[in-house]
Order: structure tokens, then C-alpha cells, then sequence
């Protein structure tokens, strides 16, 4: 059998909460094949989780219409993960992403989102507009942290 | 799939987690949970993380929500069963300050 190491795959979904659970899924099986460690699977689940939940959350207030998108690429060893919105975009970028802000603490959101994505991943770009939509570019590179436990084939 | 489970005993409330505790199940948690701490004289809420898979920032608010509820009549939140993937969410969000270890023998 061919083993390719360059893949990409789209997917989008409506804003409901329980496709949360659907894009850590759909991640976890487009980065199996690249041999994730546990460690590494877990902190692209959670950093997809974070990215998927403000779409649904704060991108469309789950209304369970405006579609998220989700673009996943494959290039060897390197991954790249988007996560985009048409919602309502965000008025200050640098102020959602410090460290427990949020905009919705009626909701007990933690504001830890983004500091997440950044912890987990490799790099973190977030680009935004008011009324038009948020879009959230990650990276992560697989095999850069040296004691590991491999997930199994 | 391991779903959340709430039992009450006298002023103690413990809530056995889910394999989730993502956006989609805080929500629910922070509904049952509410409904308990209205209904009774709660002031010791248990977390049971034992069958947790994964946890991200929501689960954060749910924690921190109940510790936010207890320490307003004078109780407290532990947690117990806490597993490799949880325990770093609780250490990078500094969660472990507000909680206590649950430790049966410790506290009864």
C-alpha cells in the first residue's frame, strides 16, 4: 500500500455544541497516520476543541446555522489546522486573546482559549473583522518532543 | 460512552464527570449543578475526574464556577481521579489553588 504523507481535508459543520466532540474526532483521525504521540494528539484535540467552541460560541452564539470550517493540511511531519467562521468577528484581537478575558462571563467561560491554542500548538495567527468573520491559523510540527509515547499504528 | 452522573448526600454533592468535558457538556453540568445547589443546603461539591478523556478550557469555567458558588457559604470543591491530560489543564490554568485533593480518609 502507498503511504502518502502530504494530505489535506475540509470539513464544515453547523453551530451546534455537539460538533465540538466531531472536530476533535475528525483531527484525531486525520493526524493518526503520522504517528502522533499521546501527548502531541492531545494537545491538537484540545487546541481544535478551543478553536471549534469560540466559532460555535462566540462566532455564532450556537445558532446552529452558520457553518464552521475546518482545513487541515499534511506535509510530512508538519501540520497545518484552520479553523474559520463567518460570524461576527472579533472588535479587538490582542484584548480576546490575553489570559482569562472573556465576553461572555455570564456563561463561565474561563477566557483561557486562546492562551491554550497557543500553548498547544506550534504557532498561533488569528485574523479577524467585525461582521465578517474570524479566522484561526495553527501550526504544529510532530516528533519535536524528544520523550514520547507513541500512540499505537 | 461514560455520561455524568450527580448524587446529593446531606450537604455534599458529588458529580461523577463524563469521558467529555468540553462546551457542549459544561453547559449541561452547570444546569444539573445549579438545580442541586438551589434545592439543597450544598456546601461540599465532589468532582470524580476517574472516567475523564479530555477537558479544555470550558471544563475550567465549570470548576471554577462551583468554587466560585461554594466559597459564598463557606464550602469547598475537591476533586479526585484526575488523569495525565486533565492534570495538565489543571496545572496550566492554576485550578489546583482553588480545589482540594479528595482524599475520603483525610476529611470523614
Amino acid at each position: 500500500m502507498r503511504r502518502s504523507s502530504t494530505n489535506i481535508c475540509e470539513i464544515s459543520f453547523p453551530a451546534l455544541s455537539e460538533n465540538e466532540s466531531f472536530a476533535r474526532m475528525a483531527v484525531s483521525a486525520f493526524v493518526m497516520p503520522g504517528n502522533p504521540t499521546l501527548e502531541e494528539l492531545s494537545d491538537i484535540k484540545t487546541a481544535i476543541s478551543e478553536a471549534v467552541t469560540n466559532a460555535i460560541l462566540h462566532g455564532y452564539n450556537q445558532d446552529g446555522i452558520g457553518k464552521v470550517h475546518m482545513r487541515f493540511e499534511r506535509e510530512e511531519d508538519s501540520f497545518t489546522f484552520m479553523v474559520w467562521d463567518e460570524g461576527v468577528g472579533i472588535e479587538n484581537v490582542e484584548q480576546a486573546m490575553e489570559p482569562l478575558y472573556t465576553s461572555r462571563p455570564e456563561l463561565e467561560r474561563s477566557g483561557m482559549g486562546f492562551s491554550f491554542m497557543e500553548a498547544f500548538m506550534d504557532s498561533l495567527a488569528v485574523e479577524s473583522e467585525p461582521g465578517k468573520g474570524t479566522k484561526v491559523t495553527m501550526t504544529k510540527s510532530l516528533g519535536t518532543n524528544a520523550d514520547a509515547s507513541v500512540c499505537d499504528e | 460512552m461514560k455520561t455524568e452522573r450527580f448524587e446529593v448526600y446531606g450537604g455534599t454533592m458529588v458529580i461523577h464527570l463524563g469521558e467529555d468535558l468540553d462546551h457542549h457538556n459544561a453547559v449541561y453540568i452547570r444546569e444539573m449543578a445549579d438545580g442541586y445547589v438551589d434545592k439543597y443546603p450544598i456546601d461540599r461539591i465532589i468532582f470524580d475526574f476517574s472516567g475523564v478523556e479530555f477537558m479544555d478550557s470550558s471544563g475550567i469555567g465549570v470548576v471554577m464556577g462551583r468554587y466560585k458558588q461554594m466559597s459564598y457559604v463557606g464550602g469547598a470543591v475537591y476533586v479526585y481521579g484526575i488523569g495525565k491530560n486533565v492534570d495538565r489543564i489543571f496545572q496550566m490554568s492554576g485550578l489546583y489553588k482553588l480545589v482540594k485533593q479528595w482524599n475520603q480518609a483525610e476529611v470523614e
